[in-house]
């Protein structure tokens, strides 16, 4: 198959499916028939995701096809993020995340990561029971523009406030959008902690995490 | 190493003032109801935050009729005072019904002000294999005379292999048997029950911890049941599925939605194929009420 539109349909039908094998060829086949990485990444793999997200949403989508249909994106973002970078493309932002310390839950994250790298973010996923000075190490090093807490404890929740007081103590909390979420979290208590943005579910996190990104570029002087 | 286990059945027993519960693998299955919990119900957790407890006579009522022999009780609101909260509801719950309660809170303070005002013998949700949780829980577990559900986890990771999960609940055994003198009997342990929906390959590494907590150490166990069929569909059928399955590995109790007939008739009619249910008795007995209440 070489035909360009036949390539798009194929990814974009495969990566619906959570068909991670055929995904990642018909991605060789694509970039063999000198398609550009960027058309297969938004005309394929994003819409694509985007329709897991609405149907997820909509409760047509269950979780185990999430998480295969993320899985088939990230193998095939595996062969393309490499050649994005060398043409220049930028993406939407970069999303730094984790599940706070004392607390192991994560497929909530995993969920969000997958919506976010499907939306064209960049995610670096710390894991499970990351404590502060990793979160603090790990925004120096990749200086991300949203750093991402989710907690799924009540019990767990108040590491939001003890990152957030990490960040000021590091000189980091102006660099960087805060946006905190998972199970037992609320707007009342994100607003409590300090944070920039809260979402309630995985799409709606993509949403916000857009509109902060923008205001904050607004506000930066050209 | 703690003793071999000789065989005998481990009995943990619970208490309210006027009721007896004993979970054991030679005992019918122990539901455990679990909806008298705020976390993820928004509304009842604005409710608990103005003082307004109407709630849970409403969850209590339900559980109970839906055939729970304990009830879990979780007060876990955000910006609230977490310990004054559980022991008032633990209270407001001991005057509705006669059922035991199993205390649950992640908050030591509030674990110790629920086992304070309990009146019998409660089971205490829970300690994992971290030092630090088993040295704030097991003095009071010992101090207020309850049983206590231990997860086999640590600080670093939820343990995939059954092997490391059998690991640390020998630990969890060792610490409060040798050190905190609770009896082997007290200790319910929760083999940790993955959703489903998140990686098909979990169950049976599940279903092999629980044979083998079984059958070398003759622990009771517990789970929370709801939790394997998250993010699934026909969550229900899921469940009528796996706590019958559980039972033939050595599940003896779960903390589970009482409310759902479907689930907690396939865990009647197991206890009837597992021989607990003598005669089926307690089987024919439910399908008389049943006919009775419908004609």
């Amino acid at each position: 198959m070489s035909d360009p539109n036949e390539i798009l349909k194929g990814l974009y039908d495969e990566t619906l499916v959570g068909n991670a094998p055929r995904v990642l060829e018909l991605t060789e086949e694509g970039l063999a028939a000198g398609m550009e990485p960027q058309s297969l990444l938004f005309e394929a793999l994003i819409p694509s995701l985007e329709e897991v997200g609405a149907r997820f949403e909509r409760g047509d989508f269950f979780v185990p096809e999430m998480l295969i249909a993320g899985r088939a994106m990230a193998g095939a973002m595996e062969r393309l993020r490499p050649l994005l970078a060398e043409t220049g493309v930028e993406t939407v932002g970069t999303f730094l995340m984790g599940t706070v310390k004392g607390d192991v839950h994560d497929i909530g994250k995993n969920l969000v990561n997958i919506m976010l790298e499907g939306a064209g973010f960049e995610v670096i996923d710390l894991g499970v029971q990351v404590a502060p000075e990793k979160f603090i190490a790990a925004i120096e090093e990749h200086k991300p523009d949203i750093v991402g807490f989710s907690a799924f404890l009540t019990t767990t929740m108040p590491m939001f406030k003890a990152n957030m007081n990490a960040l000021e103590k590091a000189g980091l909390r102006d660099q960087v959008i805060v946006m905190v979420g998972g199970a037992p979290v609320t707007q009342e208590y994100a607003d409590a902690v300090g944070a920039d943005g809260y979402a309630a579910d995985a799409s709606a996190c993509v949403k916000r995490a857009k509109d902060l990104i923008e205001q904050k570029r607004a506000k930066v002087p050209a | 190493m703690s003793a071999a286990y000789d065989g005998e059945p481990l009995h943990t027993v619970l208490r309210s003032p006027s009721k007896e519960v004993t979970i054991g693998h030679d005992q019918r299955f122990c539901l455990i109801g679990e909806r008298i919990n705020p976390t993820g119900r928004r509304i009842f957790q604005e409710q608990l935050r103005a003082g307004d407890m109407s709630a849970i006579e409403r969850d209590v009522k339900a559980q109970v009729e839906g055939g729970a022999d304990v009830l879990d009780v979780n007060m876990g609101v955000p910006l609230t005072d977490e310990p004054d909260l559980l022991a008032k509801a633990i209270q407001l719950v001991q005057s509705l019904t006669d059922l035991p309660i199993c205390i649950d809170s992640s908050v030591v303070e509030a674990l110790e002000a629920g086992l304070s005002v309990y009146q019998g013998r409660a089971l205490v949700n829970s300690i994992t294999a971290e030092d630090d949780r088993m040295e704030a829980i097991l003095p009071l577990v010992k101090k207020y005379d309850a049983a206590v559900i231990a997860l086999p986890n640590d600080a670093d990771e939820i343990p995939m292999e059954a092997d490391k999960r059998l690991a640390l609940t020998e630990k969890i055994v060792r610490v409060a048997t040798e050190e905190y003198g609770i009896a082997k009997a007290d200790i319910v342990i929760d083999p940790l029950a993955m959703p489903i929906g998140a990686d098909t390959s979990t169950a049976l590494v599940t279903m092999e911890t629980m044979r083998r907590i079984r059958d070398e150490h003759g622990l009771n166990m517990t789970c929370g049941a709801s939790n394997t069929s998250f993010g699934m569909p026909d969550r229900h059928t899921l469940g009528a599925a796996w706590l019958p399955m559980a039972m033939t590995q050595g599940l003896t109790c779960a903390i589970m939605d009482a409310r759902s007939p479907q689930i907690v008739e396939a865990v009647k009619a197991a206890d009837v194929f597992m021989n607990h249910d003598e005669w089926g008795m307690a089987w024919i007995s439910a399908h008389r009420a049943k006919a009775a209440a419908t004609a």
